[in-house]
């Protein structure tokens, strides 16, 4: 308790002498960023949660092809979830010119449950309020073109008539099942039994849509998971399109990134000033010891300052984070159309873990070091202090970093990569620094050769070879994760941006007859559009795979079960698509090749597939087997028509096919869908345009909010890079005083202070340059799955902010001297 | 030497302390001079003045005829570099450069050609030629001061400004310290100026003035 008390007022003491400022600086910046990280992108996750739970409409969605159990609709609206449910099936539509099978959707009040349906009534589009009045419908501009109607007329559905109020311009849940979709005629669920359509053996999707708080969805999911019946599936958000998955998860990626850096740089930070620390305390502690302390009273004083100080930097440290966030909110303005939602507390007790576990975590090395000064250390400094730390004593402090890492990136895998990487950024630096030093230590002993200037710079950094190494190793880590965060940051969100170029494809037509693949060409050629591909597709179900029967209940994600149970759309081909890549095995060459598969790798792990493996389809009743002789990885984000599977022609080309084709179509040019449609009536137009929209929106949002969460890990970053030039200061600032004292003009202090300075920034910055272009390949390919762009640039760039930053700053931090009396200096310092 | 009207005060929680009072010296060309007195009476404080390493709430200091208040930092280094050599209680040897080196350091930092060379002579002169390549940490603390001694000589500075030069020492090794600084001394015709608390060495000198309460007091 005494210990307690004396400890608090020595931190007291300590905090008016100035001797912990660079410290709980250090420690506040370093949490005040993680906690605005934290704070923000648990915001903006919650708000990317909410965009994507638009394209469900839902928060979940319970899917059946029958009616379910009434416990399911009960349980939800026990835990005060809102369920509203919506049907949907294939149905005729006649108008007075002819009719159209079209995909009716029934909803009730309520619908959509997350996002917005839009309608078009007259010139303008806006947002629907509410559902089609019972009596009324709405219809897409496909369904309207097709039975040549307008809003006003009339149209037959099963028994019922029906007006045609709007013109559905919209729906948020359309995206599912992109090959599924006819026309759209969505009613009021009201109006069902009049249309007398539902009857015993119709195709009906039953879909329950619930929303609220997360908790509560993910627990409702937890209850009704183990009770889904056969043909009964949960859909979550997570379960959306793909493209929006991993759009998804490429936003979380790189916010994590961004936050996980700002933990790294905090360490650096905290190693630099928690070792001044200690230099300047042994002293201090020499003398406690003799005056009769003992080890562990001067362990447990310094302990319980650093405790002090860690609570009280890291409570700063959030509430800075917490003020921060809302200015960073505040910036996004309307960015997020849904706006932000409260921030959770979850970032404030990790703000104050963090910063209480970094700081001992790597302060407790030096505090050990600390305890074990000898008393004579006092008498005689020449006896040597204790011994050096060796790396193993921050093993602690790198677990908990570890640990602290994988649980903010949320995924092992990315923050292994960045740990790995930033360990090998610390070797290449020891190796590189201790290399130069070798390599230039001779030249010192040549005058003549090298001015007293650079001689001394020399001489000061072979010297501090290890103070050296470390400022390299600490800057080095600060411009690895500036540049990764600035110019690699750029390139990845850039190519990741450019996967959806403006011109992908934004229409599908389905449903093409063998016989219309020729004339189709000709027609899309004749209208500029003579790029497009036609792809043959055939649906088969995929009964064994090596002999053995594949059952759903084999596989535990639903999305695989989903696979499993419904019929793959299988294509043959000659050639390998250009965004697709062979990533084992061979890819047939030519068109008379044996009968073979290849199959796409993701869905190959999921179903448990592997090179060599025996397959066995069923399709038009006929199965057949062959053998999988190659796995392609393929980019889906390219909105390209691609396949899971692919055949080699042989095995294929003698079923009923339809062909299926994408293209880009210019906003303005729908007047040629409609000739298209005239000309071949019984093609399928599917428009993605709003989709990818959707995404490309969702993209740049994703970019902006990285790029705000950044600016927290560049404060980060320069407060490494701070502590790494603090970290000598002083020394620097004495022996300045002493060559001033032998006579040194402000030339040549100023000359022999930027020798060093240059060298140490050179080096910095060519470690930083290679752990960036590494990391950043690494990233990109492993972890992003995006093309690697090298870029020259990051080189010059890296030497140049090196040296420059290093300089300045160094010349910033010593400067003083040169207008100091130098007694004064050594006063204060020596 | 000529020292007028010098005062020194420093600021303190509870106004204004006066270490120096408008004190007067003058010292001749090759004389000795100890400056003695109580610890916290203000010796080291005038020995900086007087090498225009602090600066002075007023008066003036003048060196070879130079005001050395008149010039900047720079200018005031560049005539310690030509005039004035300076040895502290506590070395202050820069801890990256070898004995050698240390000896250099001012001789470059003048630009004189032949730095080595007479680096090399006044170290051996001083007992170290053994030793050249050590850094300061391998070196004991007589031998330290005594690299600090071979690098105030080395420029055969006019004026010799030491700092308790032997208070770090044991007395033996102190004694054979201030042997080396009046043989050095002698032999280069310097002016001597020390401050010490060490009664034998401060009666080696040829003058001694007791500095009390900021004035200076013959003895």
């Amino acid at each position: 308790m005494n210990l307690l008390r004396l400890s608090w007022r020595m931190l007291l003491r300590e905090w008016r002498a100035g001797e912990l400022h660079a410290l709980s600086f250090a420690l506040l910046i370093a949490v005040g960023g993680v906690t605005a990280v934290g704070f923000f992108t648990d915001r903006v996750n919650q708000a990317l949660t909410t965009e994507a739970s638009q394209l469900l409409a839902a928060d979940l969605a319970l899917v059946a092809d029958h009616e379910v159990n009434s416990e399911f609709i009960s349980e939800a609206s026990q835990r005060g979830l809102t369920p509203v449910r919506i049907l949907t099936f294939p149905s005729m539509v006649v108008s007075a010119t002819g009719n159209q099978l079209a995909e009716i959707k029934a909803v009730a009040p309520g619908y959509p449950l997350r996002g917005k349906l839009r309608i078009q009534s007259g010139e303008s589009e806006r947002v629907a309020e509410g559902i089609p009045d019972p009596g009324t419908v709405w219809l897409d501009d496909r369904l309207l073109a097709q039975l040549q109607l307008a809003p006003g007329d009339s149209l037959e559905l099963g028994a019922a008539r029906f007006q045609v109020a709007a013109v559905l311009s919209f729906e948020p849940d359309r995206g599912g099942g992109l090959f599924s979709i006819a026309p759209r005629l969505m009613m009021n669920a009201q109006d069902l039994p009049a249309t007398a359509l539902i009857q015993p053996g119709s195709r009906i999707s039953h879909r329950t849509l619930l929303a609220g708080h997360p908790r509560e969805i993910a627990a409702y999911r937890a209850w009704a998971a183990p009770r889904l019946a056969r043909g009964e599936k949960i859909e979550g958000i997570s379960d959306a399109r793909p493209e929006i998955r991993s759009a998804l998860e490429r936003g979380g990626k790189f916010l994590n990134l961004a936050a996980l850096t700002s933990l790294i740089l905090a360490a650096v930070a905290i190693v630099l000033s928690a070792r001044r620390f200690l230099e300047r305390h042994l002293d201090g502690c020499a003398v406690m010891r003799c005056t009769g302390a003992s080890q562990k009273q001067v362990f447990l004083l310094y302990l319980y300052q650093f405790l002090w100080l860690g609570i009280l930097a890291s409570l700063a440290g959030c509430l800075l984070g917490y003020g921060a966030q809302w200015v960073l909110a505040r910036q996004l303005g309307g960015l997020i159309a849904a706006g932000l939602p409260a921030p959770s507390w979850t970032p404030l007790v990790y703000g104050l873990l963090t910063g209480l576990a970094t700081l001992l975590g790597f302060a407790l090395p030096f505090l050990q070091r600390l305890k074990r000064v000898p008393p004579l250390w006092v008498l005689r400094r020449e006896l040597g202090g204790p011994q050096r730390i060796n790396l193993a004593g921050f093993a602690a402090g790198v677990g908990v970093l570890l640990a602290m890492l994988l649980w903010q990136a949320g995924e092992i895998r990315l923050g292994l990569y960045v740990l790995g990487g930033l360990a090998a950024v610390v070797v290449v630096a020891l190796l590189l620094t201790h290399a130069l030093i070798r390599l230039l230590a001779p030249l010192r002993h040549k005058v003549g050769m090298v001015g007293i200037t650079w001689r001394y710079g020399l001489a000061n950094l072979v010297r501090r070879r290890h103070a050296s190494a470390s400022q390299v190793v600490a800057l080095g880590l600060g411009l690895t994760a500036l540049l990764l965060l600035t110019l690699v940051r750029g390139d990845l969100l850039h190519s990741w941006q450019s996967t959806l170029p403006v011109h992908a494809p934004n229409r599908f037509i389905i449903n093409i007859q063998p016989d219309q693949v020729k004339p189709l060409q000709v027609f899309l050629g004749s209208h500029d559009m003579a790029a497009a591909e036609l792809f043959p597709m055939v649906r088969g179900r995929l009964l064994a795979i090596n002999g053995r029967a594949v059952s759903a209940a084999d596989y535990a994600e639903d999305r695989t079960k989903r696979l499993v149970e419904r019929e793959f759309n299988l294509s043959w081909a000659e050639r390998l698509q250009d965004d697709n890549q062979i990533v084992a095995g061979r890819w047939w060459e030519k068109r008379s090749a044996a009968a073979q598969w290849s199959v796409e790798e993701g869905i190959a792990k999921n179903l448990g597939i592997k090179l060599g493996d025996e397959l066995t389809y069923q399709v038009a009743g006929q199965s057949f087997s062959a053998k999988v002789t190659s796995l392609r990885k393929v980019d889906w984000d390219s909105f390209r028509v691609n396949f899971f599977v692919i055949a080699a022609p042989a095995l294929l080309e003698a079923y009923p096919a339809s062909y299926i084709t994408a293209f880009y179509l210019p906003a303005g040019d729908e007047a040629l869908l409609n000739e298209m449609v005239r000309t071949f009536p019984n093609l399928t137009v599917i428009d993605v345009a709003a989709l990818m929209n959707q995404v490309r929106v969702m993209m740049e949002r994703i970019a902006s909010t990285v790029e705000f969460v950044f600016l927290f890990t560049l404060a980060a970053g320069l407060m490494a890079l701070y502590a790494a030039i603090a970290a000598t200061r002083e020394e620097r600032m004495v022996e300045a005083a002493i060559m001033r004292t032998l006579g040194a003009s402000g030339r040549q202090l100023l000359l022999s202070q930027m020798a060093e300075f240059i060298l140490i920034g050179l080096l910095a910055g060519a470690v930083a340059s290679l752990a960036a272009t590494g990391l950043g390949y690494v990233l990109a390919t492993r972890v992003f799955h995006l093309p690697y762009a090298f870029n020259p640039w990051l080189w010059a760039i890296a030497l140049a902010v090196g040296v420059l930053g290093v300089t300045v700053a160094g010349w910033l931090g010593t400067r003083g001297v040169l207008r100091q009396p130098p007694l004064q200096t050594l006063g204060r310092l020596g | 030497m000529q020292a007028r009207s010098l005062s020194r005060q420093v600021p303190v929680s509870d106004g204004v302390l006066t270490i120096l009072h408008h004190l007067d010296l003058e010292i001749a060309s090759g004389e000795s001079v100890a400056i003695i007195g109580a610890s916290g009476s203000g010796k080291s404080t005038l020995l900086g003045l007087l090498a225009g390493l602090d600066l002075p709430t007023s008066g003036e200091v003048h060196i070879n005829g130079e005001n050395l208040f008149a010039l900047d930092e720079d200018g005031r280094a560049a005539l310690r570099g030509r005039l004035i050599g300076f040895v502290f209680q506590s070395f202050q040897l820069l801890p990256a450069l070898t004995a050698i080196e240390n000896v250099m350091l001012p001789l470059e930092l003048a630009g004189t050609a032949s730095a080595r060379e007479l680096a090399l002579s006044v170290l051996q002169r001083v007992g170290l030629g053994e030793r050249l390549h050590h850094y300061p940490k391998h070196l004991s603390g007589g031998e330290q001061q005594r690299v600090a001694i071979a690098r105030a000589f080395a420029t055969q500075p006019k004026l010799l400004l030491a700092d308790e030069p032997t208070g770090n020492l044991d007395s033996a090794t102190g004694g054979r310290i201030i042997d080396l600084l009046f043989e050095l001394n002698r032999e280069q015709g310097t002016t001597l100026v020390l401050v010490t608390h060490d009664a034998e060495l401060a009666a080696r000198c040829g003058r001694r003035l007791r500095l009390v309460d900021g004035h200076l007091v013959a003895e």
